[in-house]
């Protein structure tokens, strides 16, 4: 073992959610059985947000004030990753400010994609950033549309400060196919649940879990958190049981969040940090061809390592919406009729954009060398004394207090979400920026209303299939 | 300053295509109806012209690039042909790009000629421009009506004006124009709108409902300037000459700092200030009888009211409302009808503002004729409010 554990941790929950009730309602013509499962809110993710926007929140809120010091690596788990050749873990790592001299890399393939690449990370010895974040889809009417949800954790791996230090651990591969998805296909295609669960989760994850625990060279019953997620009901309880585990095994974050996918275990770890006591040992565990079993033992520095927002704070944090399409037409399953406008070329021209990434990914403003003016975009000349840019120092306005000055809904623009709200944001260090305001309720947003800055996809080129990010403003709580 | 243009340069010709939704012409037939006007109108032959400059803002939906189009469908041979584009400001730059190759001497009869044709695109209003390559990457594509809205709350909270006296005031910008239109046989729209049915249109981007946007059509309009010594040669008695042309970009004051407060266009106030000196102009309120204003949206004549200094700052709302600005008013605005009634083909309009006020000045405008005005301002904007170009023109009897 290393003396590398976990630091500091945070997340992100879209403020998106829907009530099953209101998807099952879609679907009663043709699948009136639905209706059973249709049980508390599942969060969605804007038609802006994917699995690189999400690491993006969830990093941020792990790196707290801290930062990223001392960071060598940042490594991005998911299965719904918006590349698959263009490394989305550097993309990430533009956004969050990491020093461009660390590693990225992605790790995807499995539903244990996020256990594992935490896994490799703590035995890397190495600090490092890990992420895993998802927005899974389920074909509409599916079993899966309902309990999958969207979400993304960040842990940041350090000898310093440990919180939570790995005490064992252990592998498992098979090729257990409950599920699979090919290159092509954008759901998935599953296998009867009471196989996947009699034969897979109660057979596998166990043979896993007594690895880790002699790894450790402790007993189940050292276990105070029994931390596994499953889109399967039931299947956690099955496991524990199966191990004799006799505390209160870890809910699965259904009502608010909903199955996120290759992410949801380190999201679940992360809801179990948010409460866990010093002392106290957690078992994790990712199943996916296979099974990755880890033990943490919780340090007397979890009480410091607590995120502004994690977890619980985003599930508190919910904007609910009551429209099923719109949750279809966000995930691609809806081709609604958008006009003419929406024809208009989403072409990004790769040069300029990274002639100007140092604006663009870490939303540097300028600031001015001779009089201090603080402006965004970094043009040639400085806007207020026409002094050269070459005198210019970045401030970036990532994560500045922010207000709105102005704001309109725009109704006649093509935005995929509309209206499209947009309007001059007044920064604490005097920049102002015109900028979308992204997760407005019905009410709207008043003047003076306070914005925090969200890293969202700014357009996406359908007929390319690019995604161009940009950072966007959105009330400080969900509305 | 520069000792400027005033009465270097005169108008001797002007045309105006019918506005609307024309189906039955593209550009270059728009062109023709400009133009065979305004030949007609100077009573010269097309061979007499001597440099010539066209307006047009969308590529996509006009005739292309460059002037190559406007040439060929004039037939104008041998002579330089510039094409000019600056947003909503284009026509009025096409005349500025003619006035001043006859006031600096290089032509001695110049064109300029405007043209838009946007119902080609398939779909009513504007189809989004674009930004640039860099602006792309990180500016929002509000609409123009988004745009223009904003203009509202800023200034109801600077001078306390209520949303109910800022929408009755809107209503009656356009209520007005829509009285004028009644009496423009040219325009897109003729026939009068009632204050109630303005007032509960259906919202575009708050305050701004259906009847406080200008209409869009397609259309062409044209003038042929000319030194006052040549115009006078040629046999033209009544001279409108022009008193001043200037213009006021953006450098990025309004959208980078905190120096602009959103109740006003500070490009419309600073080519204002140079065009009023330009042509000697001290007290804009009674030297001025007329004006054409880019009434693209009501919210914006009722600003524009006050940056060219006809109102003073946060009273444009009750001059409005008192009928300053009508048809029988002290200073009569869109008398033509505006952006409101003809629309607003983007390269044609600034031409068009100006062939109002020309034909005013000679009192030839018919049905709509004031009792004998001397000066005349146009307006053209483009852009946003916070990010635009304003075009301002002061025409006068020599």
């Amino acid at each position: 073992m290393t003396d590398i554990g976990i630091a500091r941790f945070g997340a992100y929950v879209p403020r998106l959610r829907i009530e099953r009730s209101i998807i099952a309602a879609a679907h009663a013509w043709m699948a009136p059985g639905l209706k059973g499962q249709a049980k508390g809110s599942r969060a969605f993710t804007s038609w802006d947000e994917d699995a690189i926007t999400m690491a993006v929140e969830a990093a941020r809120d792990a790196a707290g004030w801290g930062g990223l010091t001392g960071v060598e690596a940042v490594r991005l788990a998911s299965t719904n990753l918006p590349y698959a050749d263009l490394q989305n873990a550097t993309i990430v790592a533009g956004a969050i400010g990491a020093p461009s001299t660390i590693a990225t890399s992605d790790a995807s393939g499995s539903q244990r994609a996020g256990t594992s690449a935490l896994l490799q990370a703590l035995k890397g010895g190495r600090p490092e950033l890990v992420v895993a974040a998802d927005n899974p889809y389920g074909k509409p009417a599916s079993g899966q549309e309902l309990s999958f949800g969207a979400g993304a954790a960040a842990f940041l791996l350090s000898d310093q400060d440990v919180a939570a230090r790995l005490i064992g651990s252990a592998s498992i591969n098979s090729v257990f196919v409950d599920h699979f998805r090919s290159d092509e296909a954008s759901s998935d295609y599953a296998w009867e649940e009471r196989w996947v669960r009699d034969e897979g989760y109660a057979k596998i994850a166990p043979a896993a879990i007594r690895a880790a625990l002699a790894d450790a060279q402790i007993d189940i019953a050292d276990i105070q958190h029994f931390v596994m997620p499953s889109y399967l009901k039931g299947a956690a309880d099955a496991v524990a049981k199966k191990v004799k585990f006799a505390g209160a095994v870890a809910g699965g974050l259904e009502d608010g969040v909903g199955y996120a996918g290759a992410a949801h275990a380190l999201l679940m770890l992360a809801a179990t940090l948010e409460k866990a006591q010093p002392g106290e040992r957690i078992l994790l565990v990712g199943f996916g061809q296979g099974a990755d079993a880890l033990i943490f033992e919780v340090t007397d520095a979890i009480a410091n390592a607590q995120p502004a927002r994690g977890v619980a704070g985003c599930i508190a944090d919910a904007l609910p919406t009551d429209s099923y399409l719109r949750m279809l037409s966000f995930y691609g399953g809806l081709e609604a009729e958008w006009g003419m406008r929406s024809e208009k070329s989403g072409k990004t021209a790769l040069t300029e954009q990274y002639r100007s990434a140092g604006q663009l990914e870490g939303f540097n403003a300028g600031k001015c060398g001779s009089c201090g003016t603080v402006q965004f975009p970094q043009l040639q000349y400085c806007v207020q004394c026409h002094a050269s840019a070459e005198g210019f120092s970045d401030v970036s306005l990532r994560d500045e207090q922010a207000e709105v000055l102005t704001s309109t809904a725009d109704w006649l623009s093509y935005h995929p979400s509309p209206p499209l709200w947009v309007g001059f944001v007044r920064f604490d260090s005097g920049a102002r920026v015109l900028m979308e305001m992204v997760d407005i309720g019905k009410d709207g947003i008043d003047t003076g209303a306070k914005l925090r800055m969200v890293y969202r996809i700014k357009e996406k080129d359908r007929q390319r299939g690019y995604n161009r990010y940009f950072w966007k403003s959105t009330p400080l709580g969900a509305a | 300053m520069a000792t400027g243009i005033k009465d270097k340069v005169a108008i001797l010709g002007m045309g105006c295509s019918k506005f609307g939704e024309r189906w039955d012409a593209g550009s270059p037939d728009l062109m023709k109806e400009a133009f065979e006007e305004a030949l007609a109108d100077a009573g010269i032959e097309r061979k007499q012209i001597d440099a010539a400059w066209f307006g047009c803002w969308g590529d996509g939906i006009n005739v292309g690039n460059s002037s190559i189009p406007a040439a060929m469908a004039l037939r104008l041979e041998g002579i330089p042909v510039s094409r000019v584009e600056n947003m909503c400001a284009t026509g009025t730059e096409a005349l500025r790009g003619a006035t001043y190759a006859v006031a600096s001497g290089a032509a001695d009869i110049a064109l300029a000629i405007g043209a838009e044709k946007l119902k080609d695109t398939g779909f009513g209003g504007l189809p989004p421009p674009f930004k640039g390559t860099f602006n792309d990457m990180w500016m929002p594509m509000g609409s123009a009506p988004a745009g223009f809205a904003q203009l509202a709350p800023y200034y109801r909270s600077k001078y306390g004006t209520s949303k109910e006296d800022l929408k009755r005031a809107i209503s009656h910008v356009s209520w007005k124009s829509h009285q004028n239109g009644q009496y423009s046989p040219k325009a897109h729209f003729q026939k009068a709108v009632s204050m109630e049915t303005i007032m509960n249109a259906p919202m575009i981007s708050d305050p701004l409902g259906l009847f406080d946007c200008s209409g869009v059509s397609d259309g062409s309009a044209c003038a042929i300037v000319t030194t006052p010594e040549i115009a006078r040669a040629l046999g033209k008695s009544d001279l409108v000459t022009i008193k001043a042309l200037q213009l006021a970009t953006s450098s990025g004051r309004e959208t980078q700092t905190n120096s602009w407060d959103g109740s006003y266009v500070a490009t419309t106030r600073a080519a204002a200030a140079r065009a009023y000196k330009e042509a000697g102009i001290t007290d804009p309120r009674s030297q001025v009888h007329l004006s054409e204003v880019h009434d693209c949206f009501s919210i914006t004549e009722l600003v524009t009211m006050e940056d060219l200094g006809f109102s003073d700052d946060g009273r444009a709302v009750f001059d409005i409302l008192d009928g300053r600005y009508d048809r029988d008013g002290a200073m009569p605005c869109q008398i033509d009808g505006g952006l409101k009634c003809f629309g607003h083909p983007i390269g044609a309009s600034g031409l068009r503002m100006a062939y109002e006020i020309y034909n005013q000045l000679l009192g030839r405008a018919g049905e709509r004729q004031m009792s004998s005005p001397s000066i005349g301002v146009t307006h053209n904007l483009g852009g946003v409010p916070y990010q635009g170009i304003a075009a301002i023109s002061v025409l006068g009897l020599a």
